[in-house]
């Protein structure tokens, strides 16, 4: 509807009118996709479902039109694109984006979807230009673009509102710029030559902006660039300095300008998250006195710690958490099995410990005869008694509120790091032993000093052992609720880790004063905020027994992924390739591996080629090298990783193997033609061969097209289904 | 030893293999528990012989260091000096004492690039003599023995093959050989580096698969089928079962996948409580999990849905691929079943009970179609243990899953069995296989209680080929997971550098005296200097060199090249590899690469006073310096040498002071 020509009447003509449309390019063709479905109109209630992981990067769009501080674990200027597209188009950010299969009903997404699919399907055009740059032939490229236009997985993945066809608009684009600035490499430092080399700056730091998956394409980059700067350095009619020109524009347009792109999607980033929202609590105490809402923002609290106080402790290193302590015992076996004791990343009642003198059960209660106050009385203080403050170099008990123990270590292994000593909850009511009691000092402090909340940072040293409390940062197994673990470090160096300050403070007796200090710069900020991406990414593990999809699934289109629907009677969208384009393109990389090394084997022998089989072969090794150079590293990574895996994460090499493809086969057809007699024959057998490809492409398309248009009825394996017949592998679930 | 079947996740069995022979030589009969670490030695253990190899090994590494810098064009003085340097590092004297693996590993990792070393020397004079072929081969086992005796050996022989690589890709460019000549040369490396050691390798799995028939400790790991080929153990159970397994007969069934713990499907009286402590509900029918212990609520029966009796008529009907079963539960005669209420642990998934008919409307649904995975044909039957079936649910068309959480005390800590709706593909947690089967007999409930009591027996015979136990025990070394739990004595590859970082390995049970894997400080601390020093050098040299500026002659700047790509290259492939790996380190682990490293250091030292030292004085300052330095060296060696040998009880001061970083866990006894 929004687009002029719809992917199906394009398909369909392609069949009826082969070659033809093809030929005007498809720069100028629009591949917006039918996001109304106008073959179906049947259908029309389904529209408005939300399909898959839109629901995740929605409601994070949703949020930055709110302007509700989130965490995600990729970087954020995906989201924020989308944010601004649904933003212009009149989406209010209201609509909750809770489970897929939610109706959109009368929310404004069009917008959101459009500008994915926009992106999505500039990657045709992209594909076409990078082939054609890369070998010179327009059967190359239109075969490209062909493989690409009728993949239904692409089209799957670009429909909807995802981070996938941003960032693959981004991969692309670096790509062609970075090809078409090699070629012009002939007339260095001409304004087309600063224009395609600035240009890959800024696409490679959309790229990484996006997701961090744009570090492939960085290091195809970075490798182009050495291995370009090893050919100007080994050229003697260039000057020493001539070389270093060309180093310096490019250090300046390939990393500076890139790093200065990707801080300030960030600036942006935090300039309008300014309000508190559900990732607070993964961030520093510092961090959270930026958002408006958070009850740092703007704080008062009374700012020296004082005995009978209610306090969280928050540890300095990032992404460790605040000290935590729950109703669970250690499990059999793992030291002690008394009351956990762990730090936990979300704000919590049972982050909260009482401060208490080391020889008084509660607070301020030194006289004698004076009965302890009972637990559940959350400030055990007599209000008649002043005040008295907690100094530097103090013995104390911290007592959990919730539970009633007493932060307490002992010699006995701790859970995870075994050279250090476990930390638990001990003490009934308050009362322990001896092994409760901490000494507080305050990093480079002298004795007697206040202790100031937020700003000092803190040590507590365990009076018996004296070892030092800190966080591993690793992460429990299950029976600690995959929460961080706790130590006790018999090694008294001085790291983050052990370092902790103190964050919410209450004690109704003294006064509040606004704390206007906690202004951290932006670097710290940034760095805080990677940290805490990577830690995120690292906790994406999958669990045994799952069905997860591996690295090796993905070339062979082995299985694909449910955008929405299970049952015959729902409304399916399923991810999958089509099978016969990514095929082709498998077969492509083993023939090109045995191509490529022929000729390499030959050359090196030193055999003397024809005028025309050498210049194709520059163009296989050259093109097609950088080509499959680009499907290895967006390939390969995956085997090591060990996070969550889904299908869409092959797409990106997906792209660069479909291009290999395109060159191989034009390639293959012309040394074919080549090695025929009659230049007739040659030029028959060399069209024929491309329509063939085109048309049988275009034509598995029109089979599979209902998988990423969407299908209804029964499952393929009835013989009644519209895809019945099409179940080529038995993993297909559609 | 007494040929019990293990496994052990670090390495292939060959260093094993090769311990366990010195140990026959020496007339050990295997009957000594190695259970706690500083327990003596008694009487019958030829401690003597089972520590000579790696002593052995250890002590021969040092002369291979002297010959593989000879043999890289060093002079003799650079070469004994890699070898002095050899002789007085702690850390590698520790080790090659006592009974360890890392020892047999850095000698054959030396070996192997000795030989190839050898090899290309002579390439250059006479090929296909019998000397070229003797080498070559010699690369080839040598590296299948690193291989084979731990893992990490597999990047010494990827650097190997690397190197290797390189040369033949200068050879096929030579235009002064013929094309077949040139190919001779390609095949007879393929051959000798590539064929030579998977042979080796299978090898040594075949002797070994041969000496330890019997069943032992990790059995459980195993498949049904590769258990049942050991001796003792689970053959002794199943062996004269019968194979086909046919309508109404019992069968226990085991989960293919099982992790966390090999189970097999189970159930018992209680019953799923009414409502969960989160407030769902269940369906309050009979329990059905996953049990790690056998136990008689283990057995199943295979029931037609169309007949009643439940023992195999005569001759046995077999079940076959799709068709439609029930399973009875052979103690409280209860069908398997499952039905769309959530299960307890995974609500995404479908509960599995044995249904109790309460009178509700809940209907039984207790159909499960046979999905036999890897059947050969369409009617292929259902075999004891080697049949891998899938069990799908005819109702809701789940599948029946471990999902590998346990339950909580209402369960009695059992594994959950869910039914997976859905199932994407295959994975190993919805595949079971049956162990034990016999036919059933008895109609009668209480017969059939003692029926199911009585072992199975019958007679026949059946065993694994070579190859697919292989295939079998290699996956399950490859996948087997380390329990990922952190070790006292763990670093992390960051410490190793460093040496941050210290192993005890034995204190004496009165005295202090106590052994200690501690390298000689000295020797680190220059081995990664001299690194960062090659590194430096190296790409300053390529950049002239690309400039046209050529500094050092063509043929030491090619030995320079070959010293630093074999020796650095051999450090980075044995220790980078370990930032990687999630398993737990010790320190042990960077030998191998200190090794390299070692061999090093002489290489920049000479290039140091050979090219950088222009004048004759400096060149003799410079002598003056490495006297100087390896003194301190040897001064470094004999301090530590109590803990290295163990053999002196010192006093705790003594030891305080040799307490030289904080990290370092000596121990002081508390008299």
């Amino acid at each position: 509807m929004l687009c002029a020509t719809s992917r199906l009447l394009a398909a369909r003509t392609a069949t009826a009118l082969p070659a033809q449309p093809r030929g005007r390019g498809p720069g100028a063709r629009c591949r917006r996709r039918e996001l109304h479905f106008p073959g179906h109109p049947e259908l029309d209630l389904n529209d408005f479902l939300t399909g898959w992981d839109e629901t995740h990067f929605g409601k994070m769009g949703s949020y930055y039109i709110n302007r509700t501080f989130f965490f995600d674990v990729h970087p954020p200027l995906g989201k924020m694109l989308i944010g601004l597209a649904g933003y212009l188009s009149g989406y209010d950010g209201t609509f909750l984006f809770q489970k897929p299969g939610d109706k959109y009903e009368h929310h404004n997404y069009m917008g959101m979807r459009g500008f994915c699919a926009f992106l999505g399907s500039l990657l045709v055009p992209f594909a076409y230009l990078i082939v054609l740059e890369l070998s010179n032939s327009l059967p190359a490229a239109l075969l490209t673009a062909a493989l690409l236009t009728f993949d239904t997985g692409c089209l799957t993945l670009s429909q909807y509102i995802l981070l996938d066809p941003i960032l693959m608009f981004f991969i692309m684009a670096a790509m062609l710029s970075m090809v078409k600035y090699n070629s012009c490499a002939n007339r260095p430092f001409s304004a087309p030559w600063w224009f395609w080399l600035s240009l890959t700056g800024i696409n490679l730091a959309g790229a990484l902006g996006v997701k961090f998956v744009g570090l492939f394409i960085i290091l195809q980059v970075g490798w182009n660039t050495i291995s370009d700067l090893w050919h100007l350095f080994g050229d003697l009619s260039l000057s020493v300095v001539t070389v270093g020109k060309h180093l310096t524009a490019r250090i300046l347009c390939l990393i500076v300008l890139p790093l200065t792109l990707y801080t300030a999607t960030y600036a942006v980033h935090f300039m309008v998250l300014n309000k508190s929202g559900p990732g607070d609590g993964f961030f520093s105490s510092a961090f959270q006195a930026r958002l408006s809402g958070n009850n740092l923002h703007n704080a008062s609290i009374p700012e020296h710690l004082a005995y009978g106080s209610v306090i969280t402790v928050k540890n300095l290193r990032m992404a460790i958490g605040y000290l935590h302590s729950h109703r669970h015992l250690y499990p059999e076996g793992i030291g002690a099995r008394q009351q956990q004791v762990t730090t936990y990343l979300h704000k919590d009642y049972n982050n909260l410990w009482i401060i208490k003198k080391h020889n008084t059960n509660a607070g301020l209660c030194v006289l004698d005869g004076c009965k302890c106050p009972t637990p559940p009385n959350p400030y055990p203080l007599d209000p008649s008694l002043p005040v008295e403050f907690v100094r530097h170099g103090d013995i104390i008990r911290l007592e959990h509120k919730e539970t009633s123990r007493n932060l307490h270590s002992h010699y006995h292994e701790a859970p995870l790091t075994r050279k250090h000593y476990q930390v638990t909850g001990y003490g009934i009511n308050g009362t322990g032993d001896s092994n409760d009691f901490w000494r507080i000092e305050v990093v480079n402090r002298k004795f007697g000093n206040r202790i100031k909340v937020l700003r000092s940072r803190i040590r507590l040293i365990h009076l018996v052992t004296g070892c030092v409390l800190g966080s591993s940062g690793k992460v429990l197994p299950k029976w600690g609720w995959e929460q961080l673990e706790v130590t006790c470090t018999p090694y008294l160096k001085e790291t983050l880790n052990s370092i902790w300050n103190v964050e919410d403070h209450i004690n109704p007796k003294l006064p509040n004063i606004s704390l206007d200090v906690l202004q951290p710069s932006f670097p710290e900020v940034l760095l805080e905020s990677h940290m805490v991406m990577i830690r995120g990414n690292n906790g994406l593990k999958p669990k045994d027994n799952e069905f997860t999809s591996k690295p090796w699934h993905w070339p062979v289109n082995y299985q694909g992924l449910r955008f929405s629907g299970i049952n015959d009677t729902d409304f399916r969208v399923y991810l999958l390739g089509n099978p016969v384009v990514w095929w082709l393109n498998l077969l492509s990389i083993a023939l090109y591996l045995l191509l490529g090394s022929i000729i390499a084997v030959a050359v090196q022998r030193g055999a003397h080629l024809p005028a025309e089989v050498e210049g194709l072969s520059q163009v296989l090794l050259r093109g097609g090298g950088q080509l499959l150079l680009g499907w290895i590293l967006h390939y390969f990574p995956f085997f090591l990783m060990g996070r969550i895996l889904y299908f869409h994460h092959y797409f990106p090499a997906m792209l660069f193997s479909s291009m290999l493809t395109g060159i191989l086969w034009d390639t293959l057809l012309r040394l074919w033609a080549w090695s025929l007699a009659s230049s007739s024959l040659a030029r028959g057998l060399y069209v024929v061969g491309n329509l063939s490809l085109l048309l049988g492409t275009a034509y598995s398309f029109y089979l599979f097209h209902p998988l990423a248009y969407g299908m209804v009825g029964p499952l393929a394996q009835d013989p009644r289904s519209p895809m019945a017949g099409l179940r080529w592998l038995e993993s297909w679930d559609f | 030893m007494k040929r019990i079947f293990f496994l052990d996740g670090s390495g292939p069995p060959f260093g094993h293999m090769l311990l366990a022979l010195g140990g026959y030589l020496g007339g050990f009969d295997g009957n000594f528990l190695w259970n706690r670490i500083g327990a003596e030695y008694s009487s019958n253990v030829p401690v003597w012989s089972l520590r000579l190899l790696p002593a052995l090994t250890g002590a021969l590494s040092v002369p291979m260091a002297y010959q593989i810098l000879s043999e890289l064009g060093f002079s003799h003085c650079a070469a004994m000096g890699a070898a002095l340097l050899m002789l007085i590092e702690n850390a590698l004297i520790t080790q090659s004492r006592l009974m360890l693996l890392e020892s047999v590993l850095i000698f054959f990792n030396l070996l192997a690039v000795l030989s190839y070393l050898k090899f290309s020397n002579s390439q250059k004079q006479r090929p296909f003599s019998p000397s070229w072929w003797f080498w070559l081969t010699l690369t080839g086992v040598a590296c299948s023995c690193a291989v084979g005796v731990k893992y990490v050996g597999v990047f010494t022989y990827l650097l190997v093959l690397a190197v290797a690589g390189v040369h033949a890709w200068h050879l096929i460019g030579d235009r002064s050989l013929s094309n077949v000549s040139v190919l001779c040369h390609l095949l007879a490396r393929a051959a000798a580096l590539l064929v030579v050691p998977a042979a080796m390798y299978l090898l040594f799995f075949y002797v070994h698969l041969s000496l330890v028939y019997r069943s032992g400790p990790h059995d459980q790991i195993m498949s049904s089928a590769f258990q049942a080929s050991l001796e003792g153990g689970l053959a002794r159970i199943t062996q004269g079962q019968p194979l086909e397994v046919a309508y109404g007969s019992q069968v226990t069934l085991k989960n293919v996948f099982g992790k966390p713990v090999p189970c097999w499907l189970h159930s018992h009286q209680s019953t799923y409580p009414m409502i969960y402590e989160n407030g769902r509900g269940s369906s309050h029918q009979q329990q059905v999990t996953c049990y790690p212990f056998k136990d008689v609520n283990n057995w199943w029966i295979v029931k037609d849905p169309g007949r009643h009796q439940l023992v195999v008529s005569n001759p046995p009907r077999p079940v076959r691929h799709g068709d439609v079963v029930q399973l009875v539960h052979g103690m409280t005669t209860r069908f398997l079943n499952t039905h769309d209420v959530a299960a307890p642990l995974n609500p995404h998934s479908q509960e599995v009970s044995c249904y109790v008919d309460y009178n509700i409307s809940m209907p039984s649904q207790n159909l499960w179609r046979l999905d036999i995975v890897n059947r050969d044909s369409d009617a292929g039957v259902w075999k004891t243990i080697l049949s891998e079936v899938r069990l799908v649910h005819v109702n809701t068309s789940a599948v029946l899953k471990l999902s590998g959480a346990h339950l909580p005390d209402w369960g009695f800590r059992q594994l959950e069995v869910v039914g997976e709706k859905l199932s994407r593909g295959y994975h190993e947690s919805t595949v079971w296989n049956v162990e034990e089967h016999r036919y059933g007999k008895s109609q009668e409930q209480k017969e059939r209680e003692v029926e199911l009591h009585s072992p199975t027996q019958m007679d026949v015979h059946r065993n694994l080929s070579f190859l697919a136990r292989f295939l079998e025990l290699q996956w399950r070394m490859l996948t087997a997971k380390s329990d990922g739990s952190e070790h006292k004595y763990s670093s992390s590859p960051l410490d190793w550098v460093t040496l941050d970082t210290s192993i005890a390995y034995w204190l004496h049970p009165r005295t202090s005296a106590q052994i200690h894997l501690l390298g000689n400080v000295v020797i680190w601390a220059s081995a990664s200097l001299a690194t960062v020093v090659y590194t430096l050098l190296f790409f300053w040299y390529l950049l002239r060199r690309r400039r046209k500026i050529c500094d050092l002659p063509e043929d030491s700047w090619l030995r320079w090249v070959l010293a630093g790509a074999l020796c650095a290259g051999g450090w980075a492939v044995n220790y980078v590899p370990f930032f990687l790996m999630e398993k737990t380190l010790f320190l042990y682990h960077y030998l191998p690469a200190l090794t390299f490293q070692i061999l090093l250091l002489p290489v920049v030292l000479q290039h140091i006073s050979d090219h950088l030292c222009r004048t004759q004085l400096l060149r003799s300052l410079f002598s003056a310096l490495l006297v100087a330095w390896y003194s301190c060296a040897c001064h470094v060696f004999n301090t530590l040498r109590p803990l290295t040998y163990g053999d002196k009880s010192l006093s705790p001061s003594e030891l305080k002071a040799l307490r030289w970083k904080d990290s370092w866990d000596i121990l002081i006894r508390k008299y």
